[in-house]
């Protein structure tokens, strides 16, 4: 783990956060274009703004057509927002398939993390107890990443804004028996 | 903007959620048809144009453009405000360059947007205004006189009593023909209904229960100095007998 304090969260115009993971300059590069993006939907300065479908979308746009010209922006973005009471949450890979769900995930997060949260989401869960699942994926993935820091940064999105918490670390508990000696009952050179 | 005022008329008026957009229909001819002069650029916003009805429609072909490409990138729909300035800076580009003639034709373009349902007047030179109520054209005076009077009443209106309205006015530039719903095409666009032109059995539904009641009324037209050259009777003529003979 190189960077450890690199804040893969960025809130995105006044309704929107964008997290990101995979290559960190290709994340910075979005930025920048989405940083335009919203700077020239100001300027228009009428009573319209992008929410998070529109800019959703526009990277759906921006990643499929990069990989079109393989040249692909290697990240897997995970866009999320509330505008006017509607709340949004949807992801794009770096080879543009997007999709919106209650939950997502990128990379490990998808095999790992994914089947928790499915069976423990439902519709009206609290800020608190969404926060308390998260950490508890988070945990899991921790566990499984030989390389992973225990950082972590929570960020909540609400028709008033966005606030990105600092990020703090998850407690872990490395003398469970099990941990003794993996290699115990394996077989074979693994 | 002389083609705008030679061209027959086109009238908008809005609410706080439709916008209704009227014109009257001219034929070249008893044997042709009526030149088409309302069009729907997205299921949000729609144009009726006076003038030159050939740069009319390829200016529509531009806004239905970029609804689309916008609607393609964003999966939402172009705010109306965007559309009409990247429609005036395109008019403008053709004031400056010598080797250009300006687009002859004024738009009245109807909307919806985030921030409510908008009417904007795109003039040949590059102009834009943001309206209550319009009319451009021939004998626009008289429909913009009568909108004048009923227009702080508008913000609040039914959908159907702006649809009345904008008949009225269409009726007021007719001076003296009598309103029928073929000469006169109406459009509407409003939260939860898409732009879309009546057809004409409602319109001619619509005209004929205003006319009846106005018959008992009196519409509220009165002698107008500006437009005091036809002192003709309308069909739904004034039954008050102090006032003077109504002119259109």
């Amino acid at each position: 783990m190189r960077y450890k304090s690199v804040e893969r969260m960025k809130p995105i115009g006044k309704h929107s956060l964008l997290g990101a993971s995979g290559e960190i300059s290709d994340f910075q590069e979005i930025l920048r274009y989405l940083n335009e993006l919203i700077l020239y939907d100001n300027m228009w300065d009428n009573g319209n703004s992008l929410g998070p479908k529109e800019v959703h979308n526009y990277l759906t746009r921006v990643m499929y057509n990069r990989r079109n010209k393989f040249n692909p922006l290697w990240n897997s973005l995970v866009l999320g927002g509330v505008k006017n009471g509607n709340k949004y949450l949807g992801t794009v890979s770096m080879i543009g398939v997007n999709f919106k769900d209650n939950h997502v995930a990128t990379g490990f997060g998808n095999h790992l993390a994914q089947p928790i949260l499915r069976q423990e989401w439902h519709k009206n869960l609290s800020f608190e107890d969404g926060d308390k699942l998260l950490e508890k994926c988070m945990c899991v993935l921790l566990y499984r990443d030989r390389s992973a820091v225990n950082k972590l940064q929570i960020a909540k999105i609400t028709e008033e804004g966005v606030t990105i918490n600092q990020p703090y670390s998850l407690k872990t508990y490395w003398e469970f028996s099990t941990f003794e000696n993996p290699a115990q009952g394996a077989i074979g050179s693994w | 903007m002389e083609a705008v005022k030679q061209g027959s008329a086109a009238i908008g008026l809005r609410s706080k959620t439709h916008v209704v957009l009227g014109c009257v229909n001219k034929a070249n001819s008893e044997l042709s048809s009526h030149q088409k002069k309302i069009f729907k650029v997205d299921d949000h916003i729609g144009v009726a144009i006076a003038g030159l009805t050939a740069d009319g429609r390829v200016l529509s072909r531009y806004m239905r453009n970029e609804c689309i490409n916008y609607n393609f990138t964003y999966e939402s729909p172009l705010p109306v405000g965007r559309l009409v300035v990247q429609l005036a800076d395109k008019a403008q580009v053709c004031t400056q360059c010598s080797w250009k003639r300006p687009y002859g034709v004024g738009l009245l373009v109807a909307g919806l947007d985030e921030s409510g349902a908008h009417l904007y007047y795109n003039c040949p030179s590059g102009n834009y205004f943001e309206y209550q109520a319009f009319a451009i054209g021939s004998r626009s005076q008289a429909a913009k006189t009568y909108l004048e009077r009923r227009f702080e009443n508008f913000a609040d209106s039914s959908r159907d009593d702006l649809v009345k309205d904008a008949l009225m006015a269409i009726r007021e530039t007719l001076q003296g023909e009598t309103l029928k719903s073929s000469i006169c095409t109406v459009a509407v666009v409003g939260v939860g209904e898409p732009f879309h032109i009546l057809d004409q059995e409602t319109v001619q539904q619509i005209i004929n229960a205003f006319e009846i009641v106005g018959e008992q009324e009196g519409p509220a037209a009165e002698p107008d100095a500006a437009a005091g050259q036809e002192a003709a009777a309308e069909q739904g003529g004034s039954t008050d007998e102090g006032v003077a003979p109504m002119d259109i």
